[in-house]
C-alpha cells in the first residue's frame, strides 16, 4: 500500500484513496464544504486545498488521488491564506444575514469561517441574486443564500433519481433549482427533503412551523396533541450534543409535556395499526391472485413514506393500483385522533389540533393532502421536523439533558417492537412478516430473534423469500407457496427495482419501498449531516428499542386490539376504510 | 458552436403548422435518442423549427431523449444562443469575448443599442431585430466581431453599424412598399 506523510504524520492508505482520505485516517481535519462521503467528491468549493511538496499548485484534497511518497501539508501558511481567500470569496456572494438564518449556528460556512478566523470582508461587492421560493408546503429556497456547492444536485439526482434541481443559467448569475429557476412546485419534486438536509448553509430548509404549534398551543379553545414518529426518539438527541443512535424517548415526552401539549401519542401505535390494515390487505391480494386466480396487482407496495407516494404519482402512475391503500402511520394516528380520541375526551374533531413530529419534510406535504380528512377537517394539522422540534425546546429554555423520563399517553401511546422498526429500511416488512406470517402459519416468523436479516442494513436493494411449509384452515390455499418480498431505500435505488420488476427479471409478492437512505432515520427533517456512520448508528438504536419490548408483533397491542373491539370492527372493516384508507393520483411532472 | 449538422440559426422559423413542427421535432429526437451528445443539436435544430424554444418544445425533448427537465433547462439557460421567448427576424449578437472586448465589443455594443432602441435580450417593436450579446465566434484574430444571423462581420466599428443593417432592413420596406402598390 502507498504510503505518505500528512503533516510529518505518517499514513499507509489503500490505493485509489484522495488526501482527504489519507487525511481522515491520519487524525487530520481537512475542512470541506461541497464533500458529501461516498456521494459527491468534486473539488467544487476549493476549502480543502492543501499544499503538496514538488507541486507547483495547491490541490483540492477531495479530488486529489495519493500517491507513494506524497507530502502534503494542510496547514502551512500559504494553505492557510489561499482557504481564507476561498472563503472570504464565498462570503462575498453570500447574502446571509446570519442572525436571523435558521441555519445560525448550524451552519457549515459559518463554521469554516469561524475555524480560519475570517474577522473581516476584504472583498465587498455584488450579492447573488435572491430568489425566495415558498411555493411548497415543506421546502423553502433562497438562492441568496447558495454557495453552489451542488451538494442538493447530486443528491437529488444521483441519489434519488428525481433531479428536480439542477444549475440553471451560468457564472455569477448561475441559481441552483428547478427547470428554468421556476417555482418548486411548478416542478416533479417529491418534498423529501434530503436536498435540505445536505445543504451546508441556509438555502433550501424544511419550511418552519414552530409559530404555528405554539399558536395552536397558546389557543384554550383547543385541544392539542403530539404524535412522534419512531425515528425521532433516535435522533433527536443529537440536537443536543448526545452521539448518534442515543435514544432520548423519555426526555422527549418530558421535553413535550413541558412544551404544553394536552396529551403526548406515539406514531407507532398507528405503525402497529398500519400492519393490522396492510398486513390483511396484502392477505386479500395474495387470496385473490393465488387462490381465485384474479389479477390483484401483485407485487403490493407500502405506502408510508409520502416522498415514494409523490414519486410513484409522477414517475411511475402505471404502479398506482399496487399501492397499499392505507394511509401513512401519521394520517391514521391524525385520523383516530380526531374521531374515536376526540369522542373519548367529548371533544369535536374542529378543536383538535394534532401536531406531528416527523424526521421527515413530505410529510408536511402529505398532511396537506385534501383527501386526508377522515374527520371533516385535516387529519393532522402541523408536522414539525425533528429540527424544529429541537427549536422549540430551546425556544421554551427547557435544559433536554436534565430532563426527566417521561412516558407516553394511554391508550394511543402503546405500541410494540414492530412498530418501532418502521423507522429503519427493511422494517415495515419485518414488521408485516412477523404479523402476516403468524396469521397464515398459526406459528412465529421462523427468524432468530424475529429479525429478516437478509433485508436489514443498508444495501441499497435486499430480497428475502419465505416458505410456508404449514399453514392454519383459513389460508390453506398459500401451503407449499414461497413468499417473495423486497426492499429498497433511496428513490434511485427504488427506480432500479422497480425497472426490474417491470422487465420481468424478478417476481415479488410484497415490497417496502423508503424514500431516503436509511429509511426514516436518514429522512429529510433529521438531525445534519447524516452520515453512514451517524446512518448505522440510528439503525442500531432502534432495533436495540425494538428487542427491548415486550411485546414485538404489531397484533398483541392490546390498544390496537381494544381500538378494533370498540370502533373499527375488523381489519379492512367500512369504518376503516373511511378512516384509515386512502386513494392516489397521477401527477403531470411539469405544470 | 460546432455541430455536424447544419444548425438552423433561430431567426428564421418555417412556415409550417405547429403539428407538423411538433411532427418534424419527433423525428429529430427519434434520430438522436440514446446517442451521448445528442442534447445540444436537436436543441439547436428545434431552434431553427420554432425560432425559439418555448416550454412545450423543451419538454417534448426533455421526455423524447430521456432527459430530465432541470438539466435540458440548465443547457439552455447555460448558453446564450438559445432563447426561450420570441425573436426577431434577425438576430444580432455581439461578441464580447477577450479578444472582442478589449478591441472596442463594448463601444459596437453601444452604438447597436442606440441604433436599435432596445437593451441585451430585447427585440424591436416591428420584431425585425434582437439584439444579444455572445463570447467568442473564433474570429478573434479580426476583432471586434459581430454576427447577424449565420453571417459574421468583422473589424466592425462603432460608426459603421448603420450601413450593415440596412440589408436587413431594406428587403422588409420593399415588400411593405410592393404590399402598398399590389
Amino acid at each position: 500500500m502507498p504510503k505518505l506523510t500528512i503533516d510529518g504524520i505518517q499514513v499507509e492508505v489503500a490505493e485509489g484513496a484522495t488526501v482527504l482520505d489519507a487525511a481522515r485516517q491520519a487524525g487530520v481535519r481537512i475542512p470541506t464544504l461541497c464533500h458529501l462521503e461516498n456521494i459527491q467528491a468534486i473539488g467544487a468549493c476549493r476549502v480543502c486545498l492543501v499544499e503538496i511538496e514538488s507541486h507547483r499548485d495547491l490541490a483540492a484534497a477531495c479530488v486529489m488521488p495519493i500517491a507513494d511518497g506524497m507530502q502534503v501539508h494542510t496547514h502551512s501558511p500559504r494553505v492557510r491564506a489561499a482557504r481564507r481567500t476561498v472563503v472570504e470569496l464565498l462570503l462575498s456572494e453570500h447574502d446571509g444575514d446570519c442572525p436571523t438564518c435558521s441555519r445560525n449556528e448550524d451552519c457549515e460556512l459559518q463554521a469554516v469561517a469561524r475555524e480560519l478566523g475570517i474577522r473581516e470582508n476584504r472583498y465587498p461587492g455584488e450579492k447573488s441574486r435572491r430568489r425566495e421560493d415558498a411555493s411548497t408546503p415543506a421546502l423553502v429556497r433562497n438562492t441568496a443564500k447558495c454557495i453552489l456547492c451542488r451538494r442538493c444536485v447530486t443528491v437529488c439526482g444521483d441519489v434519488q433519481g428525481v433531479t428536480a434541481l439542477f444549475p440553471q443559467y451560468r457564472g455569477f448569475k448561475t441559481a441552483i433549482g428547478p427547470a428554468f429557476d421556476q417555482d418548486l412546485a411548478t416542478v416533479a419534486c417529491v418534498q423529501c427533503g434530503q436536498c435540505a438536509a445536505v445543504c451546508p448553509v441556509g438555502a433550501i430548509t424544511e419550511r418552519d412551523q414552530t409559530d404555528e404549534v405554539w399558536a395552536a398551543l397558546s389557543d384554550p379553545h383547543k385541544c392539542v396533541v403530539v404524535q412522534t414518529a419512531p425515528a425521532i426518539r433516535a435522533a433527536l438527541g443529537e440536537c443536543f450534543g448526545y452521539p448518534p443512535g442515543t435514544l432520548v424517548k423519555g426526555k422527549m415526552v418530558s421535553a413535550l409535556r413541558r412544551l404544553g401539549f394536552h396529551s403526548v401519542f406515539d406514531t407507532n401505535f398507528a405503525a402497529d395499526l398500519t400492519i393490522m390494515e396492510e398486513g390483511t390487505e396484502l392477505l386479500h391480494r395474495l387470496r385473490k391472485a393465488l387462490a381465485d386466480g384474479k389479477d390483484a396487482h401483485l407485487p403490493m407496495f407500502t405506502s408510508c413514506s409520502p416522498g415514494w407516494i409523490r414519486y410513484a404519482e409522477y414517475f411511475h402512475p402505471e404502479l398506482l393500483p399496487n399501492l397499499s391503500t392505507c394511509k401513512s402511520p401519521q394520517q391514521m394516528m391524525g385520523a383516530v385522533l380526531k374521531t374515536y380520541y376526540a369522542g373519548k375526551l367529548g371533544r369535536k374533531p374542529a378543536e383538535m389540533f394534532v401536531v406531528a413530529v416527523m424526521p421527515c419534510t413530505a410529510k408536511k406535504a402529505e398532511a396537506r393532502r385534501p383527501e386526508m380528512n377522515a374527520s371533516g377537517f385535516s387529519d393532522v394539522d402541523v408536522v414539525l421536523t425533528t429540527r424544529e422540534l429541537a427549536r422549540m425546546i430551546r425556544q421554551a429554555g427547557i435544559d433536554f439533558k436534565a430532563l426527566g423520563e417521561g412516558q407516553m399517553d394511554s391508550p394511543l401511546g402503546e405500541s410494540t417492537g414492530a412498530a418501532d422498526i418502521f423507522a429503519n429500511t427493511g422494517g415495515v416488512m419485518e414488521a408485516a412478516l412477523r404479523t402476516a406470517c403468524e396469521l397464515i402459519t398459526g406459528r412465529e416468523l421462523p427468524f432468530p430473534n424475529l429479525h429478516v436479516r437478509p433485508l436489514a442494513g443498508l444495501a441499497g436493494v435486499k430480497e428475502a423469500s419465505i416458505p410456508i411449509t404449514e399453514t392454519v384452515p383459513a389460508w390453506s390455499f398459500l401451503k407449499g407457496a414461497t413468499l417473495h418480498v423486497a426492499v429498497a431505500h433511496g428513490l434511485g435505488n427504488a427506480r432500479q427495482l422497480i425497472e426490474r420488476i417491470r422487465s420481468g427479471a424478478a417476481h415479488y409478492h410484497f415490497v417496502e419501498i423508503m424514500t431516503c437512505p436509511g429509511g426514516c432515520i436518514g429522512g429529510g427533517g433529521q438531525p445534519r449531516l447524516t452520515s453512514d456512520a451517524v446512518r448505522q448508528a440510528r439503525l442500531a438504536a432502534i432495533y436495540q428499542e425494538d428487542e427491548h419490548r415486550a411485546l414485538r408483533k404489531s397484533h398483541e397491542n392490546p390498544a390496537i386490539q381494544q381500538l378494533y373491539a370498540d370502533f373499527l370492527g375488523h381489519p379492512l372493516s367500512h369504518k376503516a376504510h373511511e378512516l384509515l384508507h386512502t386513494k392516489y393520483t397521477p401527477r403531470p411532472r411539469v405544470s | 458552436m460546432v455541430t455536424d449538422k447544419p444548425a438552423q440559426a433561430g431567426h428564421c422559423p418555417e412556415t409550417a403548422s405547429r403539428e407538423e413542427l411538433f411532427r418534424r421535432l419527433d423525428e429529430l429526437i427519434a434520430g438522436y435518442q440514446g446517442q451521448a451528445g445528442g442534447l445540444i443539436p436537436v436543441l439547436q435544430i428545434a431552434q431553427g423549427l420554432f425560432g425559439h424554444l418555448p416550454a412545450d418544445v423543451v419538454q417534448r425533448i426533455s421526455a423524447g431523449l430521456g432527459k430530465p427537465y432541470s438539466e435540458v433547462a440548465g443547457v439552455i439557460t447555460f448558453y446564450s444562443f438559445f432563447a426561450t421567448r420570441p425573436r426577431g427576424r434577425h438576430v444580432v449578437r455581439v461578441c464580447l469575448g477577450t479578444a472582442c472586448y478589449v478591441r472596442g465589443g463594448q463601444q459596437v455594443l453601444a452604438a447597436l443599442k442606440k441604433e436599435l432602441g432596445v437593451d441585451v435580450g430585447e427585440t424591436t417593436p416591428d420584431h425585425l431585430f434582437t439584439l444579444e450579446v455572445a463570447r467568442c465566434f473564433g474570429a478573434c484574430g479580426l476583432a471586434p466581431a459581430i454576427s447577424i444571423d449565420d453571417e459574421v462581420y468583422q473589424r466592425v466599428k462603432p460608426s459603421k453599424v448603420r450601413e450593415l443593417l440596412v440589408r436587413y432592413r431594406e428587403p422588409v420596406r420593399a415588400a411593405a412598399a410592393q404590399g402598398v402598390k399590389s
